[in-house]
């Protein structure tokens, strides 16, 4: 609600070539300047800042309605090539100082982006917010900004089905788990603050105390969890599977670049799923390998089978490697069965020269493409790369580009959930009363309901008098 | 047949203790005030428990007497045992409590009512409001006696149809066996309003001859009185004090309301009212929380005149027979007679909801209404919706602003914002929990957060308020000295210290820093503050509540600002939600209703999301 601040959001929609995220407000020149540098200041790969002094006033001693070309940074890391477009108020969209940057990158550079300039100080932008400051500033009139507003509304609220969605299982349960404990506490000092001569306080300050660091603890570990969540979430969720030794972590390897999964050529050393994320052509995919599939014994090997099975469920996109050396077998109608009501390529592995199976042989099982494929040659990665690619720029993958805006929001409230915490800690250990406890500790309560959806207004009261035998 | 009496600016509806404070507010305001009662003989009386204050409500009481209500002043004459509660807690939940002489009370009440200008008393219940073009006209009595007026405070509390259930006996009484006022609901209904049905209860009052009170545990008041008035000084209010007493109810008296359960009208389905879940009856009790093994009871005195007592914790409607052996199964109620059974009360009252924040309906010009009749429960509820209504009714006639109290103003403000903001399914009782600001909404700092708009408003004198703004002074200047003063690391102040089990000092430091910590306070520094000037108490407590949590209290003041953006823009009365269109539809309806008199009140009814209020930001920027 503060018009003073400056806010950030994204102007496109995700998944196109170029993704544009606007800014605007009074400290735009100033937090845009921060981050940004020209050609000259950035090494010749584009990689690395150069030991240069660089002015932060660029965008302020620029001329209005300029365009400029250079790189975002984060610290002394580059993050993107982008062109800014430079408006300087009052003549733009919002009469404010704008800046609207255009990134080439995919979603995650995007968001990437966006992150860096809340980090230096401006603020993500609500819906609408662009348009609200728009109309107070006489930019558009009532109708023009009400249409704009109505979109909005139907987009938020099916941003927050979606972040309900998404939520829906662990995170939310976890959170909800930490509100209810926060709230029971929250509840017996209320209880005791209110009837005192019924309920007493002393001797539960260590009960708290341990409480309160117990829900500080699993709060970073969901923040730490966030930023990992929050890349698969807009990445490819990928699922390489195939039987024993078909070669799938060879394959992920060579997408990988390294030699993270173990490799050997005795059937069923990948004993664990092995997660990692990978770069193609911009669109990122989130990589899984999965134990092969098989009747087996070993029972650290069947844990990592029923794992595989679900992440074939949760899987956008599935590759499935074949060894084309030998025929078809139980093991891959096995597999056939699991995944062939999912989308995804076969990968023919023919490192082997001798070759035992046809596109044709798989065709009959299973309706997907086939790509020939080699490691050693590292022949068909690149028709890999096109085809994943083209699959998703068809819209043959999907995945749901509101999620982005929503779990920043989560985390952000995560993490002030976390400072109220750490406040209620401090206040604590300086040995203040109890009632001074809930202040922050309701502060906490408030911000992780609005990860939920949920509002506080009569939960405390409600609490109190279902959990306490209050009154005369 | 009808006939026109003499008419008034205002007309009260019922002389407890919303109906005083408000009937007082309005003559002393130089309005011609009549106010009528069902009994002469029961002005502010104190039908329930015997005491005034408590958690949170000790904090509206300190609140209506800064206003310039009375209250506050009928206590300090009339109590028999003072104490404050939660002392070893911070300052924001210390809570006064004051047990009452009952009969005291009422009779020191009545008779300011009977010795203030401009305020006649009249024996007589009204049946009707009369309204005209939405507007308040007049009253007419059931003696069809027309009183004609420009505004009527209706302070009806538990009496509008009221109905008294204990066991199977059942009759149509107001509290203690007064008269129930019968009319006005119907008058209610063809005005549009919407009434309700609460229930509440009261515990049997015993012989104090019969009780055992070796069995009790003695609860003594504090010798270090605390006025609830801030005109009287502590000395002034010494006197003998009485005890009050605390024992437990045991399995055998559960047994016996479990075994009786089905004779409880509550469970029988007789009594349809909603009850508030502050003030359980013990079978309510005992059926909710099954494994709780014992429940406190407090034996309070209802006066200095009266041998009876007063059980608190045992209300109840349970047949007369299951009444006695339930209290008698409780450590030295053994022989006690009972003098008065416990009962239930159901009775009508209105959806708050329809009010304003001024406490007048809003579809009805003039109409105020104040206390139990508004869904809330307790005597302090009742004042300070009292207090309020007769302020605004008094503005209105005078053509002034109206006193609207926010949530970050007074408890007031929060009572009044949750009864016609959010309502209430309950009868609606004060707690410390439902102030997002209480730090700052102190009991203790009551004065200097209200003196002056009661004397804006004129109901403070002169005198008064010139004595606060010194008090301001005094303590501003202090808080700046203390801040200002070093100390290092001498002997006599580490001497301070160790006593204190406080860290000593390595270097200096600022007075402000030593007071800040936990253990220390203004007071246990005088004697190393060599600049420090003579005090008056509660300028010495301000300063040192305004130092020692100043963290805290300055970001509960960023949030009150927050708060207050939303506060003050203001919804015009005319808008029309339909006009604008990007609401959802269940905030356009539930706005439509409550027809919210700012964007922070829309904010808080439940229904309404943060985008609509973007919504509606948007929309009134236009307009």
């Amino acid at each position: 609600m503060e018009s003073d601040s400056t806010i950030a959001g994204i102007a496109s929609g995700m998944g196109g070539g170029i993704g544009i995220i606007r800014i605007s407000g009074s400290k735009s020149l100033e937090i845009v300047g921060k981050i940004f540098r020209t050609r000259k200041f950035v090494d010749k790969n584009g990689e690395k800042l150069k030991n240069i002094e660089w002015d932060n006033d660029y965008f302020v001693k620029k001329q209005t309605h300029t365009i400029s070309y250079g790189f975002i940074t984060d610290g002394s890391s580059v993050v993107d090539e982008v062109i800014v477009l430079l408006m300087k108020a009052p003549n733009s969209y919002t009469r404010e100082d704008v800046i609207e940057i255009d990134a080439h990158g995919g979603p995650f550079v995007v968001k990437k982006i966006l992150e860096v300039l809340l980090k230096n100080g401006a603020r993500l932008a609500e819906p609408g917010e662009f348009t609200k400051r728009a109309f107070l500033n006489g930019r558009i009139d009532l109708s023009q900004a009400e249409a704009v507003m109505k979109i909005i509304a139907s987009k938020s609220n099916f941003a927050l089905d979606s972040a309900v969605k998404q939520l829906e299982g662990s995170v939310s349960s976890y959170i909800e788990d930490i509100r209810q404990e926060l709230l029971h506490n929250l509840g017996f000092i209320e209880a005791a603050l209110d009837d005192p001569e019924h309920y007493n306080l002393d001797e539960h300050r260590d009960d708290i105390l341990k409480d309160i660091e117990n829900e500080i603890n699993k709060l970073n570990a969901l923040i730490m969890r966030f930023n990992d969540g929050r890349m698969k979430s807009e990445g490819i969720n990928t699922v390489i599977v195939g039987k024993p030794n078909a070669g799938k972590s060879s394959l992920m390897n060579l997408l990988l670049d390294e030699e993270r999964a173990i490799v050997t050529n005795v059937a069923g050393t990948t004993r664990d799923i092995i997660e990692e994320t990978v770069y193609l052509d911009n669109i990122v995919l989130n990589l899984v390998d999965t134990a092969g599939i098989h009747e087996t014994n070993d029972l650290v090997e069947n844990i990592g089978v029923d794992k595989a099975i679900t992440y074939i469920e949760k899987a956008d996109f599935i590759i499935y490697v074949v060894d084309a050396s030998v025929p078809l077998e139980q093991a891959d109608r096995q597999i056939i069965n699991l995944i062939k009501n999912k989308t995804g390529v076969v990968l023919m592995n023919k490192s082997d020269l001798n070759v035992k199976l046809s596109e044709k042989d798989i065709k009959n099982k299973l309706n997907w493409d086939c790509i020939e494929f080699s490691n050693e040659t590292k022949q068909g990665l690149r028709n890999l790369s096109e085809y994943i690619k083209n699959s998703f720029l068809h819209g043959d993958i999907t995945f749901n580009d509101q999620v982005y805006l929503t779990s920043i929001r989560h985390k952000e409230a995560v993490e002030d959930a976390v400072r109220s915490l750490i406040q209620v800690r401090d206040t604590i250990n300086l040995g203040m009363p109890e009632d001074f406890f809930t202040i922050d500790m309701m502060d906490a309560y408030r911000k992780l309901g609005l990860i939920n959806g949920e509002t506080a207004s009569e939960d405390l009261v409600n609490k109190i008098f279902k959990d306490f035998c209050m009154g005369k | 047949m009808s006939y026109t009496y003499e008419s008034y600016d205002v007309v009260v509806i019922g002389a407890g203790h919303a109906g005083c404070e408000a009937a007082l507010a309005t003559a002393r305001l130089g309005l011609k005030t009549l106010i009528f009662t069902v009994s002469i003989d029961s002005i502010a009386m104190m039908p329930c428990n015997p005491n005034v204050g408590g958690s949170s409500k000790g904090h509206l009481v300190r609140e209506v007497d800064a206003l310039g209500g009375e209250m506050g002043k009928n206590i300090d004459k009339t109590f028999i045992q003072t104490k404050m509660l939660n002392t070893s807690k911070g300052p924001a939940v210390h809570s006064l409590r004051a047990q009452a002489d009952k009969k005291d009370y009422s009779r020191a009440m009545r008779k300011v009512l009977e010795n203030t200008d401009n305020l006649v008393i009249k024996q007589n219940e009204v049946a009707e409001v009369i309204v005209k073009n939405k507007k308040v006209t007049g009253v007419r009595t059931i003696s069809d006696a027309i009183y004609p007026c420009r505004a009527a405070i209706m302070c009806t509390g538990t009496y509008l149809k009221a109905r008294c259930i204990y066991g199977d006996v059942s009759q149509y009484t107001g509290p203690n066996g007064l008269a129930a006022a019968n009319h006005l609901t119907d008058c209610l209904l063809a005005l549009g309003i919407e009434v309700r049905r609460f229930k509440t209860g009261t515990p049997a009052r015993v012989d104090k001859r019969t009780i055992d009170f070796s069995k009790m545990a003695e609860q003594k008041g504090d010798t270090n009185i605390v006025p609830f008035s801030f005109t009287n000084i502590p000395e002034e209010l010494e006197r003998e004090q009485v005890s009050c007493w605390l024992t437990y109810t045991n399995m055998e008296t559960h047994k016996i309301i479990m075994d009786n359960i089905d004779r409880s009208p509550l469970y029988s389905g007789n009594i349809k009212g909603t009850g508030p879940r502050y003030c359980p009856s013990i079978e309510d009790k005992v059926m909710r929380f099954a494994d709780k093994e014992r429940h406190q009871v407090f034996i309070e005195p209802e006066g200095n005149y009266t041998n009876e007592m007063y059980v608190g914790g045992m209300s109840s409607s349970l047949p007369e027979d299951v009444q006695y052996k339930m209290y008698h199964s409780v450590p030295g109620l053994e022989h006690a007679t009972i003098v008065r059974n416990a009962y239930a009360i159901e009775y009508d009252c209105i959806n708050p909801v329809q009010l304003k924040a001024t406490l007048e309906f809003k579809n009805i010009d003039g109409f105020f209404s104040a206390g139990q009749s508004n869904g809330s429960s307790g005597y302090e509820e009742a004042a300070a919706q009292g207090i309020i209504a007769g302020i605004n009714a008094a503005m209105k006639i005078l053509g002034k602003k109206p006193l609207i109290l926010d949530r970050s103003q007074a408890y007031i403000g929060v009572l009044i914002d949750d009864l016609i903001t959010k309502g209430t399914n309950e009868p609606y009782r004060m707690m410390t929990s439902r102030a997002e600001y209480r730090l700052l909404l102190r009991q203790d700092n009551a004065d200097l957060r209200l003196t002056k708009i009661g004397h804006d408003v004129g109901l403070i004198d002169d005198e008064r308020y010139n004595k606060l703004l010194e008090k301001e002074r005094l303590i501003q200047e202090e808080t700046e000295r203390i801040k200002n003063v070093n100390v290092g690391a001498k002997k006599d102040i580490q001497k301070i210290l160790e006593e204190n089990g406080s860290t000593l000092l390595q270097s200096g430091v600022t007075m402000a820093e030593l007071i800040r910590r936990p253990e220390l306070s203004y007071e246990k520094l005088a004697s190393v503050d060599i600049d420090r000037p003579e005090l008056p108490v509660d300028v010495k407590e301000q300063v040192n509540i305004a130092i020692k949590y100043e963290g805290y209290i300055e970001r509960q003041l960023r949030q009150v600002e927050q708060f207050k953006k939303l506060e003050n823009k203001k919804i015009p009365l005319d808008i029309d939600y339909d006009d604008v269109y990007s609401l959802r539809l269940e905030a356009k309806q539930k706005l439509k209703k409550f027809r919210p008199e700012s964007v922070g009140q829309a904010s808080r009814i439940s229904g309404v999301s943060p985008a609509d209020v973007s919504v509606l930001l948007v929309y009134l920027e236009k307009n």
